[in-house]
């Protein structure tokens, strides 16, 4: 720790530069925007992240470029923001004050009704105008699939998106363009690598300078809170008030942002955000796009870490599945010392993972596949987009020269306790010849792997049918036969 | 207000059947359109909070709120003892729905107590510290299993009778049963409820509450608080949504926080959290219908005995009217000619459902659809022929089960004219085709009409108020009876004013909706907001305009005929004059420029004791086609293509009218799809908050969307400018999404079999009933189905 420490933090809102200091570890940005700033154009609507009508813009210097995304302010905690450009709808119109070009689109395609989800929407679509030139219906769809709109129906919304491709930002037309190296500049001399510690009544909240910091700090406080996205702590507080004092942020640590590529596959640190995994990862698993775009909606894409989906050990993560069946290890990380384990031996059973006081997830590794492996991952939810698993199920299988199965790793979410390997079954078909026959007959076996529940997202004998059947999927998309509805094909395939 | 010569004379702007933007477009999209929530607070505002029981039926043995009241920041305490008034919000008058609960808790969530403290967070925190001991009792939260159980009926029932039902059933050639279970639906309206009152002096306190309703929840404050509706004032300028959601289930909050709020001396706010909301307030009746059909070869219905049986909840609340409506629309568009229909309003341990968009109109027409696709089945035929051979017309088929005469019936036209615009014929051969050679994926398509009574079946409704100020600069002050909810109804009866002055649009300021400028109003609901008040801002409109060219005529000594409003002017005689310059005149010769216009709609009547009457004025139509695709593996599905053709008789505001039909068709499709309401054995609802209640998103939007108006429809009654009411008859066009996913599931049968898809047909119940197909197919007994054929 060779920086100066601080006690408070400082990023800027809209336009102007804020230092805060003394609040407490589980504030909220939507409420200190509505309640401290009175900043009430943005809204409350679920507190829980999966409506949208809180979005806001956070941007942030990554790789020294600074850039823009959509986040949830209800489960956003303000210690998270330092060094970052707050930028609410108040300040999203021109810098002549006049309607952004998303605006105004807005409203010559009748996009509002009651209005409420208004704002989140413009926000949401302000930052894939900044984004993308020439958006498809895919992208704005993508886009859009963290806003709720309960009066449209969406189609005016997803024609004001298309009109405001139209024009293209610049400082005219855009404040955030217009402020782009003065905003760089600003937020580079906050980031000065100090460890920032906020008291408050209510506890603390600790922004580590650097993964050392971080070592240390969780090794003096075993019971801290992680905080990478806050997709899951920030519901520990908006609806269950729970103490989560001593927080340590996490979710700026450039150490845990790091992702490599080698052909031995792919290291991706334990703070890279859905978002920025999901080029590499779909570089080398194609396979993976379509449920990377289904993992809760962009803000909770942006915020959310693929390390924290492993750490907090949901039965119905959505990415355990598939890097249990291809093999992936983790790398826990107490004080200076590290282990690697198999991430299907991380979790133990039902809220428990294999992880020691102090110690934290550093980093995922997943192997690259053999050229003639078949691999694929379906989730299965009652609605398409933004919904969590009723269940997930993984398919890893190796065949031989003759056609028989050498190795068979399947991993369903949803169907236990845990992220589970299907084991009888994978024994089933290993040795056996990949083939209709052999499928069905191995399918049913997922019965002796799993015991699945009812709950309101699906029924025990649903859970155990979708699973079985996901085979036939599986088997019948191994041999080029189409087997599933696609709402974009052409996208998929990309 | 700019009075100069260059606005138009020729035309206005903003007037009526124009596409009009929304009139808090320009607020929305800039988040500074204020919500109650976003007003500023007068120092010293205080926060409720609500109490929930965690038991769906049980006594109150203890209650101990000591360590609420010892909680930080916490300032009082309230149960239903604290009630000055009556512990009553019942809107039936019933009284058996209290504020607070007190002694016996009826359903998993009812507030029992509410907590008053310095902050939000304060109030939460303390609320969850209550220790309430119970003597748990029975609880039923299903339908069936309430009829079952002899439990109650939570108001009396409706039975609408014609012909010899018992003759009819008997004489049909052909006869099938069955039953249909439908589900709820929660209104996610995104601004969720909330209520801030201030208190007054003497007894009076105003509210401002996000309500369809204002003058009911003045009437409930008062009713609570022990004093007269004199009292209390209620506001509301806008809500980030209703639905039917901010009818009744806003007086519980208001009540609170008037009660709170005068108990303090000091500004109350209630608004509770999302799940919250959804635990404590009504949602659309989840109903389950058991039919019995007469018909013959050719497809056509004779005899129809239905009961409709519904989850009301554990109160009266709206269940009554709402299930009475249900049986209004089990004929949708067809002729029974021997027909019985009974409704069973089932007391539930269950939130009281209340008001949603159709306010059971959608389930009694989807219980009438689930028949007309049985007959379709069961003879292998077409629905849509089936449809067509049972459309309401010619001689002595036009009378409903309630005995009125439909005598607007466009729905052959609409059904023609959609069904070539949307190929429907070639598509559906093409998808038959396709389905033979798509081992996983298979496809649906089905066409669906609608028929929609408007008017309140409680006739009183059927009124309005306005009151219009024409200033002495020329600009004008709108305020109605009518809330505002996104629909765009301010929009819409400006239009109508501005039309009457011909003036521009925006010479007219919409004002909030208050109880103290327009008394005695009904809810916004019905979809009765622009008729109702869109005529009586007219009639205030006309009766000034009537004392301005007394005025004229006589100042200019010119025949009242030659006074003329032109755009933005005035003729009098040869002579031409701005609006502004002329209402100055006016005023300085002591006319009076104000007025409260009243409307009423005429020819209504309706007689519940002997079911007849014609409790609709008019009915609107539509008609849609809606193309799926689903997969027989998972149960998962999309939907490709929706065409639908509505009508709106001669529209007020054509872009408004596209965004009720699409915003309607996606709500309507989200209840028939992936929105489920979910309640565990211990009668708690597990589906509250938007990660396990699934409402649609633009992902899930038709793939194609072809929204059209019926351009040629006007309304044979003279409603306001020929228009006809839009907010609910398009939200059951998506019954053609459910055929659809119907459809494809029956190719599993080679459409020999009807495929009872329950509602909501979430991938699971769509799997099932690829399942239960496929079991037929191959037990070898096809064709041939369960029930039909009796």
């Amino acid at each position: 720790m060779a920086h100066t420490d601080r006690t408070s933090i400082r990023f800027r809102l809209n336009d102007q530069t804020v230092e805060l200091a003394g609040f407490a570890p589980d504030l909220t940005l939507l409420d200190w925007l509505r309640l401290d700033r009175r900043l009430t154009g943005t809204k409350e609507g679920c507190a829980e992240g999966d409506c949208g009508a809180c979005t806001v813009l956070v941007g942030r210097i990554d790789n020294g470029l600074l850039s823009y995304e959509t986040v949830n302010a209800c489960i956003r905690l303000v210690g998270s923001l330092d060094a970052t450009h707050v930028v609410t709808v108040e300040y999203l119109n021109r810098p002549d004050g006049e309607l952004s070009a998303v605006q105004q689109a807005m409203v010559d395609n009748h996009g509002s009704q009651c209005g409420f989800c208004t704002p989140g929407i413009v926000a949401s679509l302000h930052a894939l105008w900044l984004a993308e030139p020439n958006p498809s219906e895919a992208d704005i769809e993508r886009q859009l699939q963290g806003n709720l709109c309960r009066c449209t129906g969406y189609e005016p919304i997803v024609k004001a998106a298309i009109a405001a491709a139209a024009t293209i930002p610049d400082a005219d037309n855009d404040r955030l363009v217009a402020a782009y190296d003065a905003t760089t500049e600003a937020l580079a001399g906050f980031a000065d690598g100090a460890l920032v510690t906020i008291e408050h009544e209510r506890g603390t909240s600790f922004v580590p300078g650097d993964l050392d910091d971080l070592a240390a700090l969780y090794e003096a406080h075993p019971k801290a809170t992680i905080v990478a996205g806050s997709t899951d702590v920030g519901l520990w507080v908006t609806k269950h008030m729970r103490d989560i004092s001593p927080v340590i942020h996490i979710g700026h640590l450039e150490e845990l942002k790091q992702i490599s590529i080698d052909d031995a596959g792919i290291t991706l640190g334990a703070g890279v955000s859905y978002t920025s995994a999901r080029g590499a990862l779909v570089s080398l698993f194609p396979q993976m796009a379509e449920l990377w775009d289904r993992i809760g909606g962009e803000q909770v894409r942006n915020m959310g870490t693929v390390g924290g989906n492993i750490a907090n050990g949901s039965p119905i993560g959505d990415t355990p599945p598939p890097l249990i069946a291809l093999g992936a290890s983790v790398t826990l990380r107490k004080g200076s010392s590290r282990r690697t384990l198999p991430l299907a031996d991380f979790f133990i059973e039902y809220g428990k993972q294999d992880r020691q006081p102090g110690e934290f997830v550093e980093s995922i590794f997943v192997p690259a596949l053999a050229e003639d492996a078949f691999f694929a991952v379906y989730k299965i939810s009652k609605r398409r987009d933004e919904d969590i698993s009723a269940l997930c199920g993984a398919f890893h299988v190796i065949t031989d020269a003759e056609g028989l199965v050498t190795s068979a790793r399947i991993a369903f979410g949803g169907m236990a306790g845990t992220p589970k390997r299907a084991t009888a079954t994978e024994a089933a078909l290993t040795g056996q010849p990949w083939s209709w026959d052999t499928i069905q007959a191995a399918r049913l076996t997922l019965a002796e792997d799993y015991q699945p529940l009812s709950d309101w997202r699906a029924s025990a004998d649903y859970r155990m049918l979708a699973a079985q059947n996901l085979m036939i999927r599986f088997f019948l998309e191994s041999c080029g036969a189409p087997a599933r509805i696609e709402r974009h094909p052409a996208l998929a395939e990309a | 207000m700019d009075t100069s010569p260059s606005r138009s004379r020729t035309e206005i702007s903003g007037g009526a059947h124009t596409p009009r933007k929304h009139d808090s477009a320009h607020k929305h999209v800039t988040g500074s359109a204020d919500y109650i929530d976003d007003m500023a607070e007068p120092t010293g505002t205080l926060h409720g909070y609500l109490g929930l029981t965690d038991r769906a039926h049980a006594t109150i043995t203890s209650l101990d709120l000591d360590a609420v009241r010892a909680s930080e920041g916490v300032v009082a305490v309230l149960t239903g003892a604290d009630v000055p008034g009556v512990n009553d919000i019942s809107p039936s008058g019933r009284n058996d729905e209290p504020v607070l609960a007190e002694g016996k808790v009826l359903f998993h969530g009812q507030p029992v107590f509410a907590v008053i403290a310095e902050s939000r967070e304060l109030a939460r925190r303390a609320a969850k510290k209550a220790v309430i001991g119970y003597g748990d009792l029975p609880h039923v939260t299903d339908v069936r299993a309430a009829m079952e159980a002899d439990y109650p009926l939570v108001t009396d029932p409706l039975k609408l009778e014609r012909g010899d039902i018992e003759a009819g059933l008997a004489a049909a050639p052909k006869r099938l049963k069955g039953e249909m279970r439908i589900g709820g639906q929660d209104h996610f309206y995104l601004e969720g409820h909330i209520a801030f009152a201030i208190p007054g002096e003497d007894d009076e306190v105003t509210v401002w509450s996000s309500t369809q309703h204002p003058s009911e929840v003045q009437h409930m404050v008062a009713h609570a608080l022990g004093t007269v509706s004199n009292a209390v004032t209620v506001q509301v300028r806008r809500m980030g949504g209703g639905f039917g959601g901010k009818e009744t289930q806003s007086n519980q909050f208001a009540a609170i926080a008037a009660i709170a709020a005068k108990k303090l001396n000091r500004a109350v706010k209630i608004r509770p959290d999302r799940d919250d909301d959804m635990i404590i307030t009504g949602k659309r009746h989840d109903f389950v219908v058991d039919y019995d059909v007469g018909y013959d070869e050719s497809g056509v219905i004779h005899a129809v005995d239905a009961t409709f049986a519904a989850r009301c909840g554990f109160s009266s609340d709206l269940s009554g009217p709402v299930t009475d409506r249900a049986l209004f629309h089990a004929d949708n568009c067809y002729f029974y000619q021997d027909v019985r229909l009974v409704s069973k309003p089932m007391m539930t341990n269950t939130v009281s459902n209340t008001a949603f968009r159709g306010f059971g109109g959608p389930q009694g027409m989807l219980g009438g659809e689930r028949m007309i696709e049985d007959v379709a089945y069961a003879l292998g035929r077409d629905p849509l022929e089936i449809r067509k051979a049972n459309f309401y017309g010619g001689p002595g088929r036009d009378v409903t089960p309630y005995h009125q005469t439909v005598e607007d019936n466009i729905i052959g036209r609409i059904v023609e004219e959609l069904e070539a615009s949307s190929d429907y014929q070639a598509r559906r051969a093409e998808i038959i085709d396709f389905n033979e050679n798509s081992p996983v994926v298979r496809r649906g398509i089905a066409l669906t009409p609608v028929k929609f009574g408007i008017s309140f079946t409680a006739t009183w409704y059927n009124q309005a108020g306005a009151l219009v100020h024409v200033y002495q600069d020329g600009s004008i002050h709108l305020n109605h009876g009518g809330t505002e909810m996104g629909q765009g109804l301010n929009t819409k009866v400006a239009q109508v004013l501005a039309e009457e002055f011909q003036v521009d649009l925006d010479t007219i300021r919409i004002t909030a909706t208050t109880t103290g400028k327009v008394p005695n109003t009904s809810a916004t609901a019905a979809s009765s907001g622009t008729d109702l008040n869109g005529m009586a801002a007219a009639n205030a409109a006309q009766q000034i305009k009537t004392r301005l060219i007394a005025f004229a005529s006589e100042k200019f000594s010119v025949p009242a005929e030659q006074v003329e409003f032109i755009p933005n002017h005035v003729r009098i005689g040869n002579e031409l004059m701005a609006f502004g310059d002329f209402i100055k005149l006016a005023y300085q010769a002591r006319i009076q420029l104000s007025a409260a216009g009243f409307y009423k709609t005429p020819e209504i009547h309706w007689d519940r004791a002997s079911g007849k009457g014609r409790p609709f004025y008019y009915f609107a139509y539509g008609a849609a086609v809606s193309e799926v695709s689903v997969d027989t593996l998972t149960g998962e599905y999309q939907v490709d293509r929706v065409d639908v053709l509505h009508d709106t008789g001669r529209s007020l505001n054509p872009a408004l009218d596209i965004g009720q039909i699409e915003g309607a068709f996606v709500q309507g499709m989200g209840w028939l799809t992936t929105e489920e309401l979910w309640w565990d054995d211990k009668g708690r609802l597990r589906t509250h908050a938007p990660s396990t209640y699934k409402i649609p998103l633009a992902s899930d939007r038709p793939k194609i969307f072809n929204v059209k108006l019926a351009d040629w429809a006007e309304n044979r009654e003279p409603t306001i400018r020929r228009s006809k009411a839009v907010g609910e008859p398009p939200f059951m066009l998506p019954i053609s999404v459910l055929e659809a996913l119907g459809m494809a599931v029956a190719s599993i049968a080679d459409y020999q079999v009807s495929p009872k898809l329950d509602a909501p047909a979430t991938p699971e119940r769509v799997l099932m009933a690829v399942e239960r197909l496929k079991a037929l197919v191959a037990d070898a007994g096809m064709p041939g189905e369960d029930g039909a054929d009796a």
